[in-house]
């Protein structure tokens, strides 16, 4: 078996699920420069709603096929309403305050969705459905599970699907507008309540495909998942440059990696001084050394100047 | 007949007429605290629901220390199982005047707490810790009703080496999850086996596949988790994701019905032990479950071990006639009684003697016994 081909493999499992939910961190700081602690918790309630409707729907017999675009599709409906609420309710009637309030509202808001989640789906653990028979694949040594590779190709397809979004529909242009300069776009006539909203949807609809995955990949969902996996992947969106879609890629991918690398090794460099669940400190130390060295991220250039 | 007499006749007659609710009868507070939000919310709930059918069944039958009428009630806390709010919640407890407690659960939590009740005298059984340290700290008011993580730690590792002489281990660097692993570690090489990797992680992680790809190479025969079962779980679903054939054991912290539920068929054939008798073996087990099952459902682990830490604390206090700390702890140590879970003795350091490990086998999506090691029915 091939050690190193299966970290760097389980690493990309990881990072394309970080790049995901970075996406959301970071099309929102591009276009408000607002850092939206809230995302991580539409992630959960994602997979809550997918896992939740896929074991309602199983459990009465729709075949699987069905049951799990179904099962999407209900995450999607239900992040996207959530996403556009909390725009509607807590960033917009601050979106000219002083940079500091609307932060301390998205950390408002991820404990305020925290806690609905709490009471809605209760304290404990759901368990997904074991509806996708789990087939394990040898590549070159290593192993590959057709979950992992359904979450690559998901994750691939939604990321193509963005790109092409930004740079090449309407919406992506005046989205792309507003993020250069919000007056000046709408004085060019770009209904900039619109683009905001429509970013707030396209950030939860991928957060409600990054939930699925996240849920059917780990097998559990559970109320306060989306703390910590906000925290990483907004730590991939800084890592790549806040604010750039393919550093949101780039920093998500990498994140995986490293996390990979650094867990499987740390206790062979350490000489066992340091044992594997110190893995976070290889992330974060590469996250320092990339922001000292080049504050505005990998890819991120234009955010130095206004961050 | 003189009038004192009549009066006590009186008062006498009253107290065993009337159902104990109508006589103003002394309420004795006695504290149970157990994780109640977060992760191990389910088993901190276990722990709650037997500690409160103990104090309803014993309240019923009317109970009396010195002759006169009492009502236990119980004061639930929750510790997050973190140790810097267990100490707030022992505290909590302690300035609310209990005359004893039925908790923690995590050995991180009931170690720190056990210095706050030993200085102010408050007898803690722990239905669940297992930590050696917790009994270890020359306090008088320390007990448990589990076998503690050396008798766990060695029962696994006896097991484990009996499947293969290349063993690795996970721990989650919790007092629990360390110290089990400790154990299971030295009784792995006590009994002939070898511990080739020993990895790590935290009790809140999901993701597995770096450490069980570095473990997967170096070709064990067995992996022992130290741990609860959100991470155990996971893990066990990881371990087949890449590949991994390799039988899969761990301490109590797994051995439940939830990890079955979040491990979905992957819980095939993980192995767990866990301190005790299982349920249905149990001296009272059966009666139990029936009793437990008509008012909380299904029990997970701790409700039988919380329910007799409850009643081991009562039936001392009613023996030495008293709910005072002071006079009833010496009755607390020489507890000789038959509770739900068997035979229960404390040894001079609280802890139970010979405490019984069960290990257990996923068979068919149930925990299904395979094996006691120790115990009474070991001699």
């Amino acid at each position: 078996m091939d050690v190193l081909l299966q970290q760097l493999i389980n690493g990309l499992i990881l990072g394309s699920l970080y790049a995901l939910v970075a996406l959301g961190y970071t099309m929102v700081y591009g276009i408000l420069e607002l850092i939206n602690f809230a995302h991580g918790e539409i992630v959960m309630v994602g997979a809550m709603v997918s896992v939740s409707v896929l074991a309602a729907l199983t459990a009465a017999g729709v075949p699987v096929a069905l049951a799990l675009p179904l099962a999407l599709a209900a995450a999607v409906v239900v992040c996207v309403v959530t996403g556009v609420l909390v725009e509607r309710i807590a960033y917009r009637p601050l979106r000219n305050a002083p940079r500091l309030a609307p932060l301390i509202t998205a950390i408002g808001v991820s404990i305020v969705l925290q806690n609905l989640a709490m009471i809605f789906w209760g304290r404990q653990y759901l368990s997904f459905p074991p509806v996708i028979e789990v087939r394990v694949y040898d590549v070159l040594g290593a192993t590959v599970s057709n979950i992992q590779i359904l979450i690559l190709v998901v994750a691939a397809l939604t990321m193509g699907g963005l790109l092409l979004l930004v740079n090449r529909t309407r919406l992506g242009r005046a989205m792309r507008a507003t993020a250069q300069n919000r007056e000046v776009a709408g004085l060019m006539g770009v209904d900039v309540n619109r683009v905001i909203a429509a970013t707030f949807i396209v950030g939860s609809a991928l957060a409600a495909v990054a939930g699925l995955l996240i849920a059917s990949y780990y097998g559990i969902a559970h109320y306060n998942m989306g703390f910590i996996l906000g925290l990483k992947a907004f730590s991939a969106a800084v890592l790549g440059g806040i604010g750039n879609i393919p550093g949101a890629l780039l920093g998500g991918l990498l994140l995986g990696v490293i996390e990979s690398l650094g867990a499987g090794y740390i206790g062979d460099l350490t000489g066992g001084f340091l044992g594997s669940h110190y893995q976070d400190i290889f992330a974060f130390l590469i996250l320092i050394l990339v922001l000292t060295f080049r504050p505005s991220g990998l890819l991120g250039e234009r955010v130095a100047d206004r961050a | 007949m003189t009038s004192k007499l009549l009066i006590a006749f009186v008062l006498g007659a009253a107290s065993w007429s009337m159902p104990a609710w109508l006589t103003a009868a002394e309420t004795i507070e006695i504290g149970c605290v157990a994780p109640l939000t977060g992760p191990q919310a389910h088993l901190g709930k276990d722990i709650e629901n037997g500690a409160r059918l103990a104090v309803d069944t014993i309240n019923a039958s009317t109970p009396t220390i010195g002759g006169q009428p009492v009502q236990f009630v119980l004061l639930v806390e929750d510790d997050q199982a973190d140790p810097k709010t267990a100490t707030v919640v022992a505290q909590k407890l302690v300035d609310e005047g209990v005359k004893g407690v039925v908790g923690h659960l995590n050995s991180g939590a009931s170690i720190p707490a056990s210095r706050i009740y030993a200085e102010n005298g408050v007898p803690q059984v722990s239905p669940a810790s297992t930590a050696v340290a917790y009994t270890n700290q020359g306090f008088d008011t320390t007990y448990r009703l589990m076998a503690n993580d050396s008798q766990q730690g060695k029962a696994l590792g006896q097991y484990a080496t009996g499947l293969g002489k290349r063993v690795v281990v996970v721990d989650d660097r919790t007092a629990y999850g360390q110290g089990l692993i400790d154990e299971v570690v030295k009784s792995v090489e006590a009994s002939g086996g070898k511990v080739v990797g020993r990895e790590y992680t935290t009790d809140k992680s999901t993701d597995f596949t770096a450490i069980l790809t570095s473990l997967k190479a170096k070709r064990p025969d067995v992996v022992v988790f130290g741990g609860m079962d959100p991470q155990a779980a996971p893990m066990m679903r990881q371990m087949r994701t890449l590949g991994m054939k390799t039988p899969f054991m761990g301490g109590d912290g797994m051995q439940s019905a939830e990890f079955i539920k979040l491990a979905g068929p992957a819980a095939e054939g993980a192995i767990g032990s866990s301190p005790g008798l299982p349920l249905e073996q149990m001296p009272g087990g059966a009666d139990f479950t029936k009793r437990f099952g008509e008012r909380f459902g299904k029990v997970q682990i701790y409700a039988p071990f919380s329910h007799d830490s409850a009643v081991v604390l009562i039936q001392a206090m009613l023996r030495a006639g008293s709910a005072e700390p002071k006079q009833y702890l010496p009755e607390l140590a020489k507890t000789q009684l038959d509770g739900v879970i068997g035979p229960i003795a404390f040894d001079a350091k609280g802890d139970l003697r010979d405490g019984p490990v069960t290990l257990y086998q996923v068979k068919n999506g149930q925990w299904q016994p395979v094996e006691t090691i120790g115990g009474p029915a070991a001699k």
